[in-house]
Formats: C-alpha cells, sequence, structure tokens
C-alpha cells in the first residue's frame, strides 16, 4: 500500500524529469538534419506536445491511484479501534479510517536520525486529492492557455514538481521530508512565478515571493529543530505524542507559525501573494488553490495537537487571521485587476481557515462539550481548504478566461462578457456564489463551519476573531459581487486594449476546450463538495458520536450578511453601472487599493535600509578592505623604490655595501663573543 | 722573526687590494688589486706555516695552490676584460652599468654624454680608448 503513496507522488515527479531532459530529446538530430539549429515554431510545438503528454498523463494516473487510496481507506471498516479524539487526528480516522506508512531507510545523522518515510492517513489523502484534482485541472487547462509558448515543457514539468513537492508535504511522515517537499514547493513557485520574466515585474515578483517565504522558512526550520530535539525524533508520531514542555512547545510552534505565514502568506509576510498575479493565471490557480498556500495550513492541522497545547501560539494566530481576514477583503474590495481581487481574496480566506485553527482551542479544551456536531478547528480549516482549493481554482481559471478573452486584467476594461462567454459566466457564477458562501454552494457549508468553530471558541482573541470574520463575510459579499457585476454585467468595457505582455503570444480569440474543461469540471465540486462532505462526515460520525451537520444559527447570520454586503454594492451598482461600487469605502479607497501601504511599509522600514546598509558594505569593502589590500601593496612599491636606487648597476658600490656588511657583522660578531 | 711583521705586511696588502677594488675604474686595475688581496692571503699562509711549524707544510702546499688557480682566474678575467672591451669600447666599470635597475637610461647616457665623464674621470687612466 505504502507503495501506491510512493507513486503518487513519485508519478509527477518522473513527469517533470522526463519533462525537463525528454521533451526535446531528438531534436537536435533534427536540427542537424535540416542545418539551422534553431528554434523553429513547429519544433516547439511537438516538444510542448511531447511535454504535454508527460505532465497531464503523470497527474492523472497520480489523482486516479489517489482516488482508488481515499476508496480503500473510507472502505477499511474497523473503526472502533481507532479511539477518538475531538479536535485531534482521530477525526480523520473517523471517517478514513484506513492509514499506511512505510519507512524507506533511517538516516543517522549522530543526534536525531531522520526517517525517510511517507505515510496516507485520512487528512493526508484528503489533502492529496485537493492537490491532484487541481493540478490535473491546471495541466489540462495549461495546455490550451500556454499553447505557442517556447517554454512550455520547462513550464509544465515545474507544475509537475511543484505538485510532487505538494505531495511529498502531504504524504510526509517526518518533519524533515516534509521540510524538503516545502522549500521545493518555494523553489518551484519561484521558477512558476517567473516564468514570463523577460517582464520586470514577473521577475521582481518571483524575487518577492522567494524571499519573503524564506524569510518564513527560516523560523520554520528551527522550529522542526526545536521540536525534533524535544522530542528526540523528527518522526510527526513520535512528535505528536512526545511530552514536550509547555514553554518549548510554544517556541516551536511560533517558529513553525513564521514558516506557515510565509507560505500561507498571512499578515505579517502577505505581501508577495498579490504581487505573484503577474506570473501565469494557472499558476496562480495553483499556487492559491492547491499547492503553495494550502501548505501552511496543512502543516498546522498536521501538527494540530502540538499547536492545542500552545496556547499564546493560538492567540497569537487568532490575531493574525481576524487582521488578515479583514484587510485582505477591503482590499480586495478596491481592486480593479481581477487576478489582485482573486489573490487578496485568498489572503482572506486563509486567514478564515488561520482564525478556525486558532479557535479550535475552546473546543479541544472542552472536548465534546459543545454537544454533537462541533467540530474540531483543524477539521473546519481543512474543511474549507479543500472547498476553497476548489472554487478558488475554478475562479482563477475562470479569471484566465476572461482575460483571455477581454485582453487585460482590468476590470475596468471587462464588463457585458455575460452573452459573449456563457460557460466561464456560470461557472464562475458557482465559484463566485461558493466564495459568498451562498447555500447551494460548497463555500456555504464550509465557512458555516468555520464560523461556528470561532464563534464557539473561548480563546482570549475569540471577541475579536468573530467579529472580524463575520464583517469580513459581509466584504466578501461585497467584492465577490462586485467583481461579478464588473466583469459579465453593464456596459462593455472600454477594449481597445494594451495587450500586456503575457498574453501577446498568438492565442486564438475562442477558448480552446482543453481551457474549457478543467473549468466545467471543477465546477462541479465547488458546487457540490459540501455535500459530499457532509455525507462523508455523516458516514464516519455514525459509529462514534462524532457528527456534524450545518449549524443553523449561524449560517443564517452570516448568509444575512454576506446578502448584506453583497446587496449595498448591487444596489450602488444598479444605481449606475458604469461607475466602480468600490466607491462606497469613500476617502478611504486609496489605501485599501494600496492594501494599506504595508508595501510601502516594508520598502521604507525593511528594504530600503537593508538597501543602504548594503551600500555601505560595498564601500567599505572598496575603501576600507580593498583600501588596506591595495595600500600595502602601495606601501611595499614606495619602500621598495627607495631600496632599488641602490641598484644602480655600479659594482663597485655592491662590493663597498658587501663589505661594509662584512665589516659591521664582524665588528658585531666581536662585541658580542668578549 | 716575529709574526707581527708578515701580518702587519699581509694586512697593509690586503687594504690596498680592497681600497683598489672599490675605488679604481679600470677595470684591469681592480683585476691587479684582487691579485694584490690573494697575495696578502698568500702570504699570512706562508707566514702562519712557518710561524706555527706545520710539519706538513699545508699552509706553503695551499700557497701553491692559490696562485695556480690565481692565474687562472686572472687569464679568465682578463679575457672578460677583453671581451667587453671589444663590444663597449670600454673597461671603466663605473660605465658598464647594464644590470641596473635604469639600465635604458644609463645605456642612453653613454651613448650621448659618456665623453665628459670620462674626462672628469681622466686621472685614474684606463679607459681612454672610449673617445
Amino acid at each position: 500500500m505504502i507503495a501506491i503513496v510512493a507513486l503518487i507522488i513519485l508519478l509527477p515527479f518522473a513527469a517533470a524529469v522526463a519533462g525537463l531532459l525528454g521533451s526535446r530529446v531528438g531534436w537536435r538530430w533534427s536540427a542537424g538534419r535540416v542545418g539551422g539549429g534553431s528554434r523553429t515554431e513547429p519544433r516547439d510545438l511537438a516538444a510542448g506536445r511531447r511535454a504535454a503528454w508527460f505532465a497531464v498523463t503523470a497527474a492523472a494516473v497520480s489523482t486516479a491511484l489517489t482516488l482508488w487510496l481515499t476508496l480503500r481507506q473510507a472502505l477499511d471498516l474497523p473503526r472502533s479501534v481507532a479511539p477518538l479524539r475531538p479536535g485531534g487526528s482521530g477525526f480523520w480516522g473517523s471517517f478514513l479510517p484506513g492509514r499506511v506508512e512505510g519507512t524507506l531507510t533511517l538516516v543517522e545523522t549522530g543526534s536525531v536520525p531522520i526517517s525517510v518515510s511517507l505515510r496516507g492517513d485520512g487528512l493526508s489523502v484528503l489533502t492529496g486529492i485537493l492537490v491532484v484534482v487541481v493540478a490535473l485541472a491546471v495541466q489540462v487547462y495549461s495546455v490550451g492557455y500556454m499553447r505557442g509558448d517556447p517554454r512550455y515543457p520547462s513550464y509544465s514539468a515545474f507544475i509537475s514538481l511543484f505538485t510532487a513537492a505538494m505531495l511529498l508535504v502531504v504524504y510526509a511522515g517526518d518533519l524533515i521530508v516534509l521540510y524538503v517537499g516545502w522549500e521545493i514547493m518555494g523553489l518551484c513557485s519561484y521558477l512558476l512565478i517567473g516564468h514570463w520574466w523577460e517582464d520586470r515585474a514577473s521577475s521582481r515578483a518571483a524575487v518577492k515571493a522567494f524571499l519573503v517565504t524564506r524569510l518564513g522558512d527560516v523560523g520554520f526550520l528551527f522550529g522542526i529543530f526545536t521540536l525534533g530535539m524535544a522530542a528526540g525524533s523528527f518522526q510527526i508520531d513520535d512528535v505528536l505524542s512526545a511530552d514536550i514542555p509547555t514553554g518549548t512547545l510554544i517556541v516551536a510552534t511560533l517558529l513553525l507559525l513564521m514558516g506557515v505565514a510565509g507560505k500561507s502568506a498571512q499578515v505579517p509576510l502577505q505581501t508577495w501573494l498579490p504581487d505573484a498575479m503577474a506570473g501565469p493565471t494557472p499558476i496562480s490557480a495553483l499556487i492559491h488553490a492547491a499547492t503553495m498556500v494550502a501548505a501552511g495550513i496543512f502543516v498546522v492541522a498536521r501538527l494540530y495537537p502540538l499547536f492545542l497545547g500552545a496556547r499564546p501560539t493560538l492567540d497569537v494566530l487568532a490575531v493574525i487571521a481576524a487582521i488578515g481576514m479583514l484587510g485582505a477583503a477591503l482590499a480586495a474590495l478596491a481592486q480593479d485587476d481581477l487576478k489582485r481581487v482573486l489573490a487578496y481574496s485568498t489572503i482572506s480566506q486563509l486567514a478564515y481557515m488561520a482564525g478556525a485553527l486558532a479557535a479550535g482551542v475552546g473546543v479541544a479544551a472542552h472536548g465534546d462539550a459543545g454537544g454533537v456536531g462541533r467540530v474540531g478547528g483543524d477539521q473546519a480549516a481543512i474543511f474549507h481548504l479543500l472547498s476553497h482549493g476548489a472554487f478558488k481554482a475554478l475562479l482563477f481559471l475562470c479569471a484566465g478566461a476572461v482575460i483571455h478573452h477581454a485582453g487585460s486584467n482590468l476590470m475596468s476594461r471587462m464588463g457585458g462578457l455575460r452573452t459573449v462567454l456563457p460557460v466561464t459566466f456560470w461557472t464562475m457564477t458557482i465559484g463566485f456564489a461558493a466564495l459568498i458562501g451562498l447555500p447551494p454552494a460548497s463555500g456555504f457549508f464550509s465557512k458555516d463551519a468555520v464560523i461556528s468553530v470561532i464563534e464557539h471558541s473561548n480563546g482570549a482573541a475569540q471577541p475579536f476573531l468573530y467579529g472580524s470574520a463575520l464583517l469580513t463575510v459581509g466584504v466578501t459579499g461585497a467584492y465577490a459581487a462586485r467583481a461579478w457585476l464588473r466583469t459579465f454585467f453593464g456596459p462593455i468595457g472600454v477594449r481597445p486594449p494594451p495587450v500586456p505582455r503575457s498574453l501577446s503570444r498568438s492565442l486564438p480569440r475562442s477558448l480552446p476546450r482543453s481551457m474549457v474543461w478543467p473549468i466545467v469540471v471543477l465546477a462541479v465540486p465547488a458546487l457540490l463538495f459540501g455535500f459530499a462532505w457532509l455525507w462523508l462526515t455523516w458516514q464516519g460520525g455514525v459509529g462514534s458520536g462524532v457528527g456534524w451537520g450545518v449549524d443553523w444559527g449561524s449560517a443564517a447570520v452570516s448568509l444575512v450578511v454576506a446578502l448584506l454586503g453583497a446587496g449595498i454594492v448591487y444596489a450602488l451598482w444598479r444605481s449606475d453601472p458604469a461607475q466602480d461600487p468600490a466607491r462606497l469605502l469613500g476617502p478611504f479607497r486609496v489605501p485599501c487599493e494600496r492594501a494599506f501601504y504595508v508595501d510601502s511599509a516594508y520598502a521604507a522600514l525593511v528594504a530600503r535600509p537593508i538597501l543602504r546598509l548594503a551600500r555601505g558594505v560595498v564601500r567599505a569593502d572598496a575603501q576600507v578592505i580593498d583600501g588596506a589590500v591595495r595600500g600595502s601593496g602601495r606601501a611595499t612599491m614606495g619602500l621598495s623604490g627607495l631600496v632599488r636606487l641602490a641598484q644602480n648597476g655600479n659594482a663597485q658600490l655592491y662590493v663597498t655595501g658587501l663589505v661594509a656588511g662584512l665589516l659591521l657583522i664582524a665588528v658585531m660578531a666581536a662585541v658580542i663573543l668578549t | 722573526m716575529h709574526i707581527v711583521y708578515p701580518v702587519v705586511v699581509s694586512a697593509l696588502l690586503f687594504s690596498i687590494g680592497v681600497y683598489g677594488v672599490l675605488a679604481r675604474r679600470n677595470a684591469i686595475l681592480v683585476l691587479m688589486s684582487v691579485e694584490l688581496m690573494l697575495n696578502a692571503v698568500n702570504l699570512n699562509l706562508v707566514a702562519f706555516d712557518v710561524w706555527l711549524r706545520d710539519r706538513l707544510h699545508s699552509g706553503q702546499v695551499l700557497t701553491l695552490f692559490v696562485i695556480v688557480i690565481a692565474a687562472a682566474e686572472v687569464g679568465l678575467g682578463l679575457a672578460i676584460v677583453l671581451a667587453v672591451f671589444r663590444t663597449r669600447r670600454t673597461v671603466d666599470v663605473d660605465r658598464l652599468r647594464a644590470l641596473s635597475e635604469y639600465a635604458a637610461e644609463y645605456a642612453a647616457e653613454t651613448g650621448s654624454g659618456g665623453g665628459d665623464r670620462d674626462g672628469n674621470g681622466g686621472g685614474n687612466g684606463g679607459g681612454e680608448a672610449a673617445t
């Protein structure tokens, strides 16, 4: 069984290797025959077609294997064996009781050994489904979206590598193995965001994403070390069951939280995510839905018992989440770039998950006291992660189609696309409905779960968090409605588009079928995933006492708030469809559009002082250190000039010097000896 | 005879030789001064051999060796002087400065203003063939 898990991870990896090395095999020979050796268009297309085969086949087989593994685990029935702890990992076992584990080898390091091991339990498998399905959709979509791009083979190979890295994180049985996948993801995000590196904005965004997440990763690595040292093992099971003193636990989880904030774009380190929009749109879908940002939330859920033991960390997380969700939602409301709206919405939705995780403390502390139907924070967070993954991937892929058609990222240039792009319109409507949390869509159930958990928690920051969450629901409704209305309704936007560089590549005007199908397929889980989840939890909850339904009270409240937000925007838009409903923010609009000047603040507080410091260091290097070296050289030359005066070619002078020296030595010897 | 006399004589000879090597400008006179120094050493060798009553007379034997080698050396030295004279038309050691740091400048100097230098130091004789 563990071989299946290994295969799921290795297939995309093999596809990445094959795509990078094999796409152009034979290319040189044919080039030699033709004699040019240049990259001609048909050869690019052939290489792209081969790379697409590698990538899509691997993703499809991985998906099939994951689904089969899920079925196996769901049907693995001895439920009574696993003791259930609400809020703990036992919950996953309640409806996906199967569990596979395997260790390839144990790496002796001299102190704490590293075990190269994998594990597939309920949490892994659920997240794994999300990863492979979205990756498959993105791969298929990219075939159409990136048609004609000369670097498509490396692009698809990096997506495969990205997928493999995320799967490694998901299935890792050891913290160090998890960290390996974590870092490969950082690399891949850099490579993919900077895919169009000729564009200055793209390369800058790539570097920024890399640096910012790296900043968090430093903390993450040290958090892993702290945990490993305290537990005496890097195995996740050992770490979870180890008896770690609270102080150490708080330090370790806070360090881990740094990495989580970096990868999941939470408040102090969120700035890279909106900039990452410079990359190709399918990459945004991949990063925002399945891989990069999901990793942070996943890790917290994976190590959730540790976080439950460190209450201050959860309070910090709650504050981060509360600020992040509302701030990002407000920023989304003011953006004009459709992709940036979605990017800020991702930050906001991730903050929901973080909030659910932070709120889990109350539930867990009281066990099942909240009554049947209560879930732990991690379950709500993962549920929202899954449904968010589905609808955000859908939204991004739809946005790609819209942008493709409109030739611009700006919503002011869109409008009236409802009749032109009917399929995109309906699927994107489903996505926005899920984002707002309208009842039949998956987002309704998952957001309800999150808010219900937050409502019933008793953490220190709970009122703040709950208020923020409710407000954000309203703002989410507002910005989703605004984006929807401005994209698909109203007057047709001004469209002599200054085609962005990224789109200038010979895209056909009508959508290729490879772009339509993933959208349609993703719309199904975005709409219906909530019911599947309900069914699954109901199935799992039958024998265990952990049931779950919809918390109708909080659901009604959040629904009303969301509809209120959407309604205000609709009323504003109705009064003047040509105007941007974001004007309701009034003077507050500009700060929102600039995301509250966080970027400027970072530039002023971090980037510029560091640049100044770097310049100082360069100057010190050039003038002090190099100056010392050059100065010693010059001093030696000067002194040697003095000595060289004696070397005038007169042999008699030399002999005179010799005799004088001899005399001197003789006299000294005489003086010393007597 | 007391040992002091030959020692003083040889010291005088050696000093004259040193002076000649350091101060003379004619290469042949420098060579002769070197010979003076050698002979001072020879004198010492013979004197101390007698004074120490050496059975094997190693001092005198060594003197013979020195005389022979000195003869060969003088031959070699004169040959060098001859060769220098043939190429440079002078044997003035002051003007043979090819090994100097500023060899090029000296070469230019000897090419143009060699004559007045020669005239200044003319009292020492020897290198008059230049002009």
